[in-house]
């Protein structure tokens, strides 16, 4: 009777480690890339090319697992324990959380690829109806009365950060590094804010299929990509006269990797996206490439803007992010009256 | 205790029991209670500054408000939508019946997107509401539109089958000894029905206050006026503040726990009053 009681209760918790056993152990080559929503079409082509490419080079075959996200989900999920062999962000804070929370990867990961970790930048522009109906052309003519502007929530959505970021540089650049007037021109952009979503491809919906608002805050790859795919007729984008280098870094997961015996392959994924493929497939997908050469051929896609970066501006993105969107930052007093 | 010790004539009791304990431990005790002891490295002070904050009040407040329209206005139609089905037979009656469930069965963002849709100022429904001055979607009352869509099959499915069990000779026994229509309904049906009712509403109310998944698309999302408590919570985590994340989230298990218990007890009460238990 003991006998079997113990059985019925234990045989479940036998059968589970038994088998959770056999099944980590059964090994392949893979590579797990976490990364942010936008880039899924990207990085479903560069990890084709990049599979050609390990193939060529060592015989091996690689089989690369890509998770799309929000980006500080995202790197909640990794903190959490989710064996990522690389990071591919949309934000830097986000990989620091990493470094600093999990210890994953070393402080000064930044630095350890060229321009800032960041094989493609982008930048943030408008997208307006057809024909811009409310001439909006610059900056300035967001905060004028009777626009409605769509941008996600920037608490929540990495993208939104740089969207708000934007804004606050511009200002301070025109204002002569004024926080006061900075302050009541963002105050004032966000009276004409109707909804916050909570991520960007929620504000792409809400400003397309929604038809709400006048002008939809985006990155510039967002906007080819409703330009082009989704409806392109119906839209137009605006380039802003200045605006923010959005730099979404990628980084190795060192510890992940190193147990996954990986690293070698890791490295090699992750520096192959500053290769003349890895920067042609990134121009495609409308991210502006590093690398001259590339830039120069889809020149006609990338119109030349001033841009500056949040190291310009804000110092790092640690400090950026601890003035303007912790609890009691700039975007919440936005909201307090 | 007494009755444990009993002896049963089906087998597998303590088994059973053993079981109980265990997986419930697993899968509802031990998270709940890793919740309360990641708060409790919190101090008094800064949990009660978390708490007190005037956008955690007006989110809690809204998440709460909202949850509680949404299930009383779901007790009333599912009420009415339980006893169609369960009394009449009519065509289509099957195919309704089935609809009841769909909203088990979407994934709520898909229902969050659809109500949007429906409910915003080009939506189908929402021009003419807008057109009226009444804003149907990002407003508390989208929200409330959503949980109620959410919220509808826990009553009716948990009246169904109460409905179905009475027996209308109950209702001829009544009409035979004089009691009118209303009468009848309301001192010889009601007092049956209440407690079912009452853990419809519980159900209802319960799933509207954790809902995130479709509010967060219809809400707008503004900072003290359509924000709910989930949002908060995840807008806490998005600063990788997991401790303030937690703080909300026993607030708001706390006052749940404090409702759930006093409908549990009206639902009891009004059971005993009729004598099922």
């Amino acid at each position: 009777m003991k006998l079997k009681f113990l059985l019925i209760f234990f045989l479940p918790a036998i059968l589970w480690i038994t088998f959770s056993g056999t099944v980590s152990r059964a090994k392949k080559i893979t590579l797990l890339n976490l990364s942010y929503d936008p880039t899924r079409e990207l990085y479903e082509e560069f990890n084709n090319a990049f599979a050609k490419h390990w193939k060529n080079q060592t015989g091996e075959d690689v089989t690369i697992y890509q998770s799309h996200g929000g980006s500080g989900k995202q790197a909640r999920t990794i903190i959490d324990g989710l064996e990522a062999d690389v990071v591919t962000l949309a934000l830097a804070y986000d990989i620091d959380a990493i470094a600093e929370r999990a210890g994953l990867l070393d402080q000064n990961w930044q630095s350890l690829l060229p321009n800032n970790s960041c094989p493609y930048t982008s930048t943030i522009v408008f997208l307006v109806r057809k024909g811009n109906p409310k001439n909006i052309r610059d900056w300035d003519d967001l905060a004028k009365p009777g626009i409605q502007i769509i941008t996600p929530n920037p608490k929540i959505s990495g993208g939104a950060r740089w969207n708000y970021l934007a804004a606050w540089g511009v200002a301070l650049h025109k204002w002569d590094r004024d926080e006061q007037k900075a302050m009541s021109f963002l105050k004032t952009i966000f009276k004409n804010v109707p909804v916050l979503d909570s991520g960007a491809r929620g504000a792409a919906t809400t400003f397309i299929e929604r038809k709400i608002g006048d002008v939809l805050i985006t990155w510039e790859n967002e906007a080819y990509l409703a330009v082009n795919k989704l409806a392109g007729d119906q839209f137009e984008i605006i380039v802003p006269s200045l605006s923010i280098l959005a730099e979404p870094p990628v980084a190795l997961v060192k510890r992940n990797a190193d147990q996954h015996g990986t690293r070698r392959m890791a490295e090699e994924y992750l520096k192959y996206l500053y290769s003349e493929e890895g920067q042609i497939i990134a121009a495609r997908h409308y991210f502006r490439p590093q690398s001259e050469s590339v830039a120069q051929r889809y020149a006609d896609q990338f119109q030349p803007v001033k841009l500056f970066t949040i190291k310009d501006v804000f110092g790092s993105w640690k400090k950026a992010q601890r003035t303007h969107f912790s609890d009691g930052g700039t975007f919440d007093q936005i909201y307090e009256n | 205790m007494f009755l444990l010790k009993q002896r049963s004539s089906l087998p597998g009791f303590h088994l059973a029991l053993g079981y109980t304990v265990f997986y419930l431990s697993l899968i509802v005790l031990i998270p709940l209670s890793t919740l309360f002891i990641k708060s409790s490295s919190l101090d008094w002070k800064t949990f009660i500054d978390i708490v007190s904050a005037p956008r955690t009040l007006a989110a809690i407040r809204l998440s709460f408000s909202t949850a509680f329209v949404a299930a009383s206005v779901n007790v009333f139609f599912g009420f009415m939508i339980a006893w169609v089905l369960a009394r009449y037979r009519f065509p289509g009656k099957k195919i309704i019946d089935a609809l009841i469930d769909f909203p088990f069965a979407l994934p709520t963002a898909v229902a969050g997107i659809a109500l949007t849709a429906l409910y915003s100022p080009h939506g189908w429904v929402g021009r003419y509401l807008y057109s009226w001055g009444i804003e149907s979607a990002y407003s508390p009352l989208g929200i409330t539109l959503a949980l109620i869509f959410i919220g509808l099959p826990f009553v009716v499915r948990t009246i169904e089958p109460v409905i179905q069990e009475l027996d209308p000779e109950l209702e001829e026994a009544a009409a035979s000894l004089g009691a009118g229509r209303w009468q009848t309904f309301g001192r010889v049906l009601f007092p049956v029905l209440l407690p079912p009712l009452l853990t419809g509403f519980n159900l209802a109310f319960a799933r509207g206050i954790a809902e995130y998944g479709s509010i967060i698309f219809i809400a707008g999302n503004m900072p003290g006026k359509t924000e709910i408590a989930p949002l908060l919570i995840i807008t806490k985590l998005e600063q990788f503040d997991y401790t303030g994340a937690t703080a909300i989230a026993v607030v708001m298990l706390t006052i749940s726990f404090i409702l759930l218990a006093i409908t549990n007890f009206l639902q009891w009460w009004a059971s005993k009053r009729i004598g099922i238990n």
